[in-house]
């Protein structure tokens, strides 16, 4: 029995090797005569280095080499390759090791070199700097205020860029004339991405061919190879980048950091491969962190429930430099949502870039989305309470109606299809909406604390058209291609630019191909991670490896389709147009007993004995695929809380999803990916938040302290689906990485406030831990 | 996570371990506590003594009261029907130390050496009036719990001492209870609280108290015991003693970043309550 039916759950195919810890990491790989890189990171969020003694390390057994910025030669700064224009953007240099200054704790100042792991360490530990410590600033808004410490010479006030959304005046003008204008000063506290294997690099430099191969973890090995071949000075088909298995990443494996170009350089310089595996407390200090906004947001609205517009101020932390993708996350990913499922007419954003001790921000799952349906939503149950109606009845009012291909909104966008009513009756039908507003009225009256939060949203994904990355900035396109293979044996390699890393898409893709040219799915192996075995692809993020990479596949496969239909007519001496085509067989209209299966087919064309006249031979075919749109996604989540008032606990009761990303490819991995993503959102609500002491320390620096989510904090979810498709892309799909965690946190935010309302509490800052749930409450009463 | 270099012996008995302790020697035991600061280097012993081989000090054993071994871990504890009958509420308060698989590694004697305030054993040691059994060069000494944790991360043990075991009297005609207010990040206690009463008829005749978590170290609450003794357990009492609870740690209170000390000194009182539920429920 084979398995090839799209939109079957079957079992994630790469699950065996990752369950049975046979998956091999970066880590895992074995180089004979490695050295272990460890690197001595600044104790201080800002300060000058006035020097750097190494004589005592240099002298330690094992020791190779230590090296520090100034040493550093011939090993550019890491760029930044999200330029947003018109923004007045300023990109400060970022050399791979600290030069006269540091600027967030675990900033690099030196590398030791060693023949073992510990004894890097050691002599790490006995490198001796001297630094003059300067005032930090971690805080976006105070960073761009007076007085505050200047943290690059070059960036004055502190702000990197300014961009703005949308018409001031316009926006003047609508919340002049409303009936009600409602604002909220919303933070968005910085997340730790926290992928379960933390990055890693290793490099092997050989000098007789110029080659150089660097193994790390990345969820986009062809912009690793560009930005390596970029700061090392190596021709690009110089560099082979190769991203073993990847643990996760949820955007934290996006960018280019120091370590990757340290390894690079140092087996470049010493002529022997070069290891580093960065350890948990490293991974809190140095991989980028999320979010980091402070956010000053009005909505208007008419009395009778007409959402007239939104607008913000937004401060986003960037931290000590600007990570490789970062300036993108709070402006075009973050300001373009504002609109969200409704029918509103008037946006307007200002985002300001903030340069800040904390560590480099970049794009963390959803990724400048999340921050936008968050304020939002909020603001919508805000809108909601100062007009007295309900929250349910409100977003109802305002959705915009079914549509199947195209509507246009506000912020330029052009969705591509949605039916958000569907989806968001659904959802309040699962729940038992009206019902529920009885049992909470009913429990209200016994002194506990029931709420519920509704959350209708769209966002964009699929990124993205390459036109549109050029206009706004982003240094490269957002294509993708693949090659569909096929041995002569009938076997398949499709090869990938995308590189996928815990999202299944080695199933997922396979169901495509399977379904496009009848082979079973254990018959087609989805090759990644390997620019020299790979086409050119982005990479993984941004919900984009099914709507772009999986396109690009359908296409391959069609023209393999063709191919072997034509061939099979040939074979069968019939005319083309009587080849009828079923489940993998190619037959004969009216003579079902003649049949070529597809296998059949590829053995004749690697063969190549009886070909027609000017067919090739062989049976592959690639594609270059660039989305016309974007996609997107949407639904509507709904979440019930009870809070507990003696202590401020919050128990999440229920948790409803209903999603649409189209036709399902596999229900199973869609379900995985969207309770991965509403436990990641709703822990930005519940529990998790880096917190930095003024002085920019990181308070949260281990799961010690800071809260990762864990699976009894959750009830079981409810899902729910509808299926509209994308016009625009071959199987109709959407993505659906990301829409858990860009509809959770709101969902669930809004359900703990409208349980606290009673109370009388109004607000209180992400992430509601107990302590300041019950501090609101006393707050309140008193 | 690399420790820094370490010496490493096994010991066979506890002679041999008393011998081999240099002094900056750490005895090993599941190693659940030591580990961990050692790979993050905030300790550097530059000798480990392993004493998980020692067989004597390995076990529970019931007579009248309880002497449960110093290498004995907390699943074994959690799990043992003479703990669960004598004293139940540190069988409860095993079974909730980190997970099952810390459990099935961690001792009770490396737990309290290592005293962190927020482990949740220390807190019904000491509201139980358990004895600390500790065997050094010199001899052997006992010390009451109470006196035995001195403060954060502190304890009575001296430099080559070593933990052989704990003694508990019989409490099995006590109703108790150990009632734990997780950290939602790390699982130890903001808030433990054991309380074990002594029930006559509808009326407390006495009660031992203790709070962990809150604290710096796991504190006997007399104030609370005193408003129990006596009552009939009803809400003025039991209000009281949450009073009175808060009073008793306030010398000794402990926070951080998320859960400060006047929430958890507040929250004291709230599971103070919950405990008492539990063990009279």
């Amino acid at each position: 029995m084979t398995t090839r039916i799209f939109g079957s759950g079957i079992k994630r195919r790469e699950d065996p090797r990752l369950i049975t810890g046979e998956a091999r990491y970066t880590d895992d790989i074995k180089l004979p005569g490695v050295l272990h890189m460890a690197v001595v990171r600044s104790p201080y969020a800002h300060a000058n280095i006035v020097s750097i003694d190494s004589s005592a390390a240099e002298a330690m057994d094992g020791v190779v080499a230590v090296y520090t910025g100034d040493d550093i030669e011939g090993l550019a700064g890491l760029p930044t390759a999200w330029l947003i224009p018109d923004s007045d953007l300023k990109t400060p240099e970022h050399p791979a090791l600290a030069k006269g200054k540091v600027r967030y704790v675990g900033d690099g100042v030196a590398i030791v070199l060693a023949d073992d792991r510990y004894r890097a360490q050691d002599a790490a530990d006995a490198v001796v700097v001297d630094y003059e410590e300067l005032p930090a600033v971690i805080d976006p808004e105070e960073a761009a205020g007076e007085g505050a410490p200047l943290i690059h010479d070059d960036v004055e006030g502190n702000i990197a860029f300014r961009w703005v959304m949308g018409d001031r005046d316009a926006s003047d003008a609508v919340f002049n004339g409303a009936d009600v204008v409602v604002s909220e000063r919303i933070l968005q506290q910085r997340l730790l991405p926290t992928a379960m294997e933390p990055r890693a690099a290793m490099a092997q430099y050989n000098g007789a061919t110029q080659e150089l191969t660097l193994w790390c973890t990345s969820q986009n090995p062809h912009i690793h190879r560009f930005i390596i071949s970029a700061v090392t000075g190596l021709n690009e088909n110089k560099v082979r980048v190769i991203a073993p298995e990847v643990g996760g990443g949820f955007g934290s494996k996006i960018p280019c950091y120091p370590d990757e170009a340290l390894v690079s350089w140092a087996a470049m310089k010493l002529g022997v491969p070069v290891k580093w595996t960065e350890t948990r407390s490293e991974n809190y200090l140095i991989t980028i962190h999320g979010r980091d906004h402070v956010q000053h947001v009005e909505m208007a609205a008419s009395n009778d429930g007409k959402l007239l517009g939104v607008r913000a101020t937004v401060y986003a932390g960037m931290g000590g430099y600007l990570s490789t993708a970062a300036p993108g996350i709070p402006t075009i990913l973050h300001g373009l949502l504002y609109v969200g499922p409704y029918t509103m007419d008037s946006v307007f954003c200002e985002s300001i870039g903030v340069m800040t001790n904390g560590t480099p921000t970049d794009a963390y799952r959803g990724a400048g989305r999340p921050e936008a349906t968050f304020l939002l939503e909020r603001m919508v149950d805000n809108v909601a309470r100062a007009i007295d109606m309900d929250p349910a009845e409100l977003r109802r009012k305002n959705l915009i109606p079914a549509f199947e291909d195209g509507y246009e909104v506000a912020t330029t966008l052009i969705y591509d299809s949605g039916d958000y009513p569907t989806a968001f009756e659904k959802a309040l039908g699962m729940a038992g909406y009206d019902d529920f507003r009885q049992a909470q009225a009913d429990a209200l009256a016994e002194g506990r604390y029931l709420g519920i939060g509704v959350t209708a949203y769209t966002e964009m994904c699929g990124l993205g058209p390459s036109q549109v990355a050029g206009a706004v900035g982003f240094q490269g396109g957002l294509w993708e291609s693949a090659t569909v293979r096929v041995t002569p044996t009938g076997k398949v390699q499709a090869l990938i630019g995308a590189s996928p890393h815990g999202q299944g898409s080695e199933t997922t893709l396979a169901q495509i191909i399977s379904e496009e040219l009848g082979f079973p799915v254990e018959d087609i192996e989805v090759v990644h991670g390997d620019t020299t075995e790979t086409p050119m692809g982005w990479g993984t993020y941004g919900s984009r490896t099914t709507p772009v990479t999986g396109a690009a596949l359908a296409h391959a496969s069609r023209k393999l389709k063709e191919k072997a239909r034509v061939l099979a007519a040939h074979l069968m001496e019939a005319n083309v147009d009587d080849i009828e085509y079923a489940d993998g067989s190619f037959s004969v209209k009216g003579s079902p007993d003649q049949a070529q299966s597809i296998q059949d087919v590829a053995l004749m064309a690697h063969l190549a004995w009886n070909m027609p006249e000017g067919m090739d031979p062989g049976f592959e075919e690639s594609q270059f695929y660039d989305p016309p749109n974007f996609v997107y996604p949407f639904g509507t989540h709904i979440a019930i809380v009870e809070v507990d008032a003696d202590t401020g606990e919050i128990e999440l009761q229920r948790y409803i999803a209903v999603d649409d990303c189209g036709p399902q490819i596999n229900p199973e991995i869609v379900a995985g990916q969207i309770h991965g993503g509403v436990v990641q959102g709703a822990a930005q609500a519940l529990c998790e938040g880096a917190i930095y002491s003024d002085d920019g320390q990181l308070l949260t620096g281990s799961m010690m302290d800071y809260c990762m989510p864990k699976a009894d904090m959750f009830p079981n979810f409810e899902l729910g689906e509808t299926v509209t498709p994308s016009p625009h892309h071959p199987v109709g799909v959407k993505g659906v990485g990301e829409t858990g965690t860009i509809a959770s946190t709101p969902t669930v935010y809004n359900a703990v406030l409208d349980a606290l309302a009673p109370l009388g509490v109004k607000q209180i800052d992400m992430p509601l831990t107990s302590a300041k749930v019950w501090g609101a409450i006393q707050s309140a009463r008193s | 996570m690399w420790p820094n270099k370490f010496d490493y012996a096994r010991a066979g008995s506890v002679d041999e371990a008393l011998g081999l302790i240099g002094d900056e020697g750490k005895f090993l035991a599941g190693g659940h506590s030591l580990l961990p600061v050692m790979k993050l280097r905030l300790a550097a012993p530059e000798q480990l003594v392993d004493i998980g081989g020692i067989d004597s000090l390995r076990g529970i054993s019931a007579n009248g009261g309880l002497t449960i071994g110093a290498t004995t871990t907390h699943a074994e504890i959690a799990d043992s029907s003479d703990v669960q009958a004598i004293c139940s509420a540190l069988a409860s308060a095993c079974g909730q130390v980190g997970d099952q698989a810390v459990r099935n590694f961690g001792t009770i004697g490396g737990n309290i050496a290592h005293a962190d305030p927020a482990s949740d054993p220390p807190t019904v040691l000491v509201a139980c009036g358990a004895t600390v059994n500790i065997q050094g060069a010199d001899g052997a000494r006992s010390v009451g719990a109470e006196d035995f944790f001195a403060d954060l991360f502190e304890t009575a043990l001296d430099d080559g001492e070593l933990i052989t075991s704990v003694s508990l009297p019989d409490l099995s005609d006590h109703q108790m209870a150990y009632a734990k207010f997780p950290h939602p990040a790390s699982r130890y206690a903001i808030v433990g609280v054991c309380v074990a009463l002594k029930m006559d008829g509808g009326t407390c005749e006495h009660a031992h108290v203790a709070v962990g978590g809150a604290t710096v170290k796991a504190v006997k609450c007399r104030g609370a015991e005193a408003a129990l003794a006596g009552s009939t357990l009803d809400d003025a009492a039991v209000g009281a003693a949450a009073e009175a609870v808060k009073a008793d740690i306030a010398d000794w209170l402990a926070g951080d970043i998320a859960y400060p000390e006047t929430y958890r000194q507040q929250m004291a009182g709230v599971f103070l309550k919950r405990a008492i539920a539990a063990a009279t429920g």
